[in-house]
């Protein structure tokens, strides 16, 4: 236990409201990398030039070299002192900015402080925190440090703090956490297993601690009950991004393209055509790399990742060597969709998507994905993350409910669908368009083809608005739609009766008052401890 | 200002019961002038082609465009007395349009602001519009033409309901 005790100092000191400083080695990462890679490029142009000065027989390849301009004008000591003088000029500046770049975090905000000629001051308040994740570039990685954001509700309005030491942010996350659960008093003992973690290897040397850090699994396993966390066989992923619409649609397009070719060619008999036919071969290519590109970004995030629950929320975590994990807190998550793309049937593979109130803005997080809390996994699997952020599918007709919403439509599975004059506008899916209202949350189901289930839980809702034009009155239909917070999923649903729409609209806007009353999630832990 | 809206047609969109309350008539002139302007200036903007080009097919162009400001212009009283709005126990009810309707709820704990707005039409005529925002974007509601010191005491009402209703995101 010996080891234990320096990192839980630290910790706690983190914690004692005073100002702080980031990893020393954080000027270098965020920026002194292309400086070294730049001072690399002169020092190779300049041992081009060394050599040739010891072996004088040797003429210079290229005349146009400024360095070599330099040398034959015997400016070498001015250049070099330019050069001297510039670098610390940097340094002074990278380790000024550093020692200007503090933080703090006490009871109710994390406040960060830095620049050297412009400060800013930026204040998060706890209990608005809408997720945490921590990102570990590559480079980062290999230094043991970590990014941790903070992320707040609103665009732009993320705290940023890198870089920390690796362990002391998994750490300070958990600490954030609870302040911001609303529990007061001492940590709960085996949440702050990161610091022991890292404490167990303290008298290791340097390189031991960095290559066990670098291959430690993911998600550290004794932080997550082991059976929540959804599996991802490679096999599973592989398939989905082959079968996922874009890619189909590409290679699809792309066959076309060929045939028509081999037809022009073989029909017309004129090999001439071929080149005429260049350009539009040719431009499928760069649709070929983006879709390619996106698919790849995306199998490889998804190899490692992971779904828990922790006691401060759902932790997602994805990467294979630039890592992020994000912990989302309860009551953060203001719609979630399960969708699935025709392809994916036969297997009964689903797709979870959130929309939330804080966007995370890190490049490692890669902004739009970490919407993405579930990139594919059977139906098991997503009733098992929907649990996690969901929690009154525990309840065995709330779970038929949902499964259902999964399904084709069935007259008698409790949905209220479109009615038949509304086939019209919804070709395939008027049997299966509709909403089911449960205790705390508001089910949409919509799409045949592309099938899709929207929940919106009703204490998350803002607001709810029934619309009519013109067609859709003489048709006696309506479009209902609960409004969220911003994000990929769109909670609008068209095409029903206009008194169930009616309906729809009184009983959503009843059920949102009565469900926000009741709500505590922002203060998670403050019910459980009484306090 | 009494509801002739909400009776002249038997199939129209009643989602909730109860008296609403209409916006001030005044607000039709700070509407027909908007409309009158917006016309104006799509229907000489739409003209161009033709004028430059002469080609008579391209005046239907500016002919279309004429008659849907017209259009616009002459329902521009039925159109402001369709905006209306409720003050129920825990939201605000919200609703607008005859060719598209639109109706909202808001629960009070949700608005993030409210916001009194006043364009130079409406200072003559002592009007002023009051703008709801909450977390979402789509919600979206304005009520224009609210008598100045109605806007006033409604905003101040909201925000105090809201401080009583707070919830969380």
């Amino acid at each position: 236990m010996s080891g234990t005790e320096p990192a839980r100092r630290a910790r706690e000191d983190l914690l004692d409201g005073a100002w702080h400083r980031l990893h020393p080695a954080t000027p270098l990462l965020r920026g002194g990398v292309a400086l070294i890679a730049i001072l690399a490029f002169v020092i190779a142009n300049l041992r081009d030039q060394f050599f040739e000065w010891v072996v004088p027989g040797i003429p210079s390849a290229d005349n146009g070299d400024p360095l070599g301009y330099i040398v034959d004008n015997g400016y070498i000591v001015v250049a070099l002192l330019v050069v001297a003088a510039l670098l610390l000029v940097l340094i002074a500046g990278f380790y000024l900015s550093w020692r200007m770049h503090t933080f703090r975090i006490t009871d109710e905000v994390v406040e960060v402080r830095s620049g050297v000629i412009f400060r800013t001051n930026r204040k998060g308040r706890l209990d608005r925190i809408q997720g945490i994740n921590i990102t570990r570039p590559l480079i980062a990685r290999l230094f043991g440090a970590a990014k941790l954001e903070v992320n707040v509700a609103g665009q732009d309005a993320n705290v940023q703090l890198h870089y920390l030491a690796s362990a002391t942010a998994d750490a300070l996350r958990a600490e954030i956490l609870r302040l911001a659960s609303g529990a007061r008093g001492t940590p709960v003992e085996g949440e702050s297993l990161p610091a022991e973690a890292a404490g167990a290897t303290a008298n290791a040397s340097l390189l031991d601690r960095r290559l066990a850090e670098f291959t430690a699994p993911e998600l550290d396993p004794k932080l997550a009950a082991r059976e929540s966390i959804v599996a991802m066989p490679i096999g599973r992923v592989l398939g989905s991004a082959a079968l996922s619409g874009g890619l189909v649609l590409v290679i699809l397009l792309a066959i076309l393209a060929t045939l028509g070719v081999v037809l022009a060619v073989t029909i017309g008999g004129d090999i001439w055509a071929l080149p005429a036919l260049g350009p539009v071969l040719f431009g499928f290519i760069p649709g070929l790399i983006a879709v390619g590109s996106y698919s790849i970004s995306r199998l490889v995030k998804s190899l490692r990742f992971t779904v828990a629950a922790t006691p401060d929320g759902v932790r997602i975590g994805y990467g294979l060597l630039s890592t992020t994990n994000e912990t989302l807190p309860p009551g953060r998550i203001h719609s979630i969709s399960i969708s699935q793309p025709l392809l994916w049937r036969p297997f009964d593979w689903w797709e979870v998507k959130v929309n939330r109130a804080g966007t995370s803005s890190a490049q490692g997080a890669g902004g739009r994905q970490n919407t993405t809390i579930l990139p594919v996994g059977s139906r098991a699997d997503a009733f098992r993350v929907l649990e996690l952020v969901l929690p009154s599918l525990e309840a065995p007709e709330v779970a038929a409910r949902v499964s259902a919403g999964l399904d084709r439509g069935t007259p008698e599975d409790g949905y209220t669908t479109s009615p038949r004059r509304a086939a019209v506008w919804r070709w395939f899916s008027w049997r299966r368009n509709g909403f089911a209202l449960l205790p705390d949350s508001v089910l949409l189901r919509r799409g045949a083809i592309w099938r899709e289930l929207v929940i919106v839980p009703a204490a998350r809702m803002q607001s709810v608005a029934l619309t009519q034009g013109p067609i859709e009155r003489r048709m006696r239909l309506a479009v209902v739609q609960p409004h969220t917070v911003a994000g990929p999923i769109s909670a609008r649903l068209g095409a029903l009766d206009e008194d169930d729409a009616a309906r729809f609209f009184r009983d959503v806007a009843a059920l949102g008052i009565a469900a926000a009353e009741r709500d505590r999630s922002h203060h998670w832990r403050a019910d459980r401890e009484g306090a | 200002m009494t509801d002739t809206t909400q009776n002249d047609s038997p199939s129209r969109l009643e989602p909730v019961e109860g008296e609403w309350q209409r916006v001030s008539p005044k607000f039709v002139v700070v509407d027909l002038v908007g409309a009158l302007i917006v016309g104006a200036v799509a229907t000489v903007a739409t003209g161009i082609p033709w004028f430059i080009s002469q080609l008579p097919w391209l005046l239907a162009l500016p002919i279309t465009v004429g008659v849907i400001s017209l259009l616009v212009i002459a329902f521009t009283p039925r159109r402001v007395r369709s905006i209306g709005y409720q003050l129920r126990d825990d939201d605000l009810l919200f609703r607008r349009g005859i060719m598209f309707q639109r109706f909202i709820a808001v629960p009070y704990g949700r608005m993030q602001l409210v916001d009194i707005n006043r364009g130079p039409l409406d200072r003559g005529l002592g009007l002023a519009e009051l703008k709801l925002v909450t977390a979402a974007a789509a919600t979206n509601i304005t009520i224009p033409g609210l008598p100045e010191p109605d806007a006033e005491a409604l905003r101040d009402h909201l925000v105090a309901v809201a401080e009583s209703r707070r919830a969380g995101l």
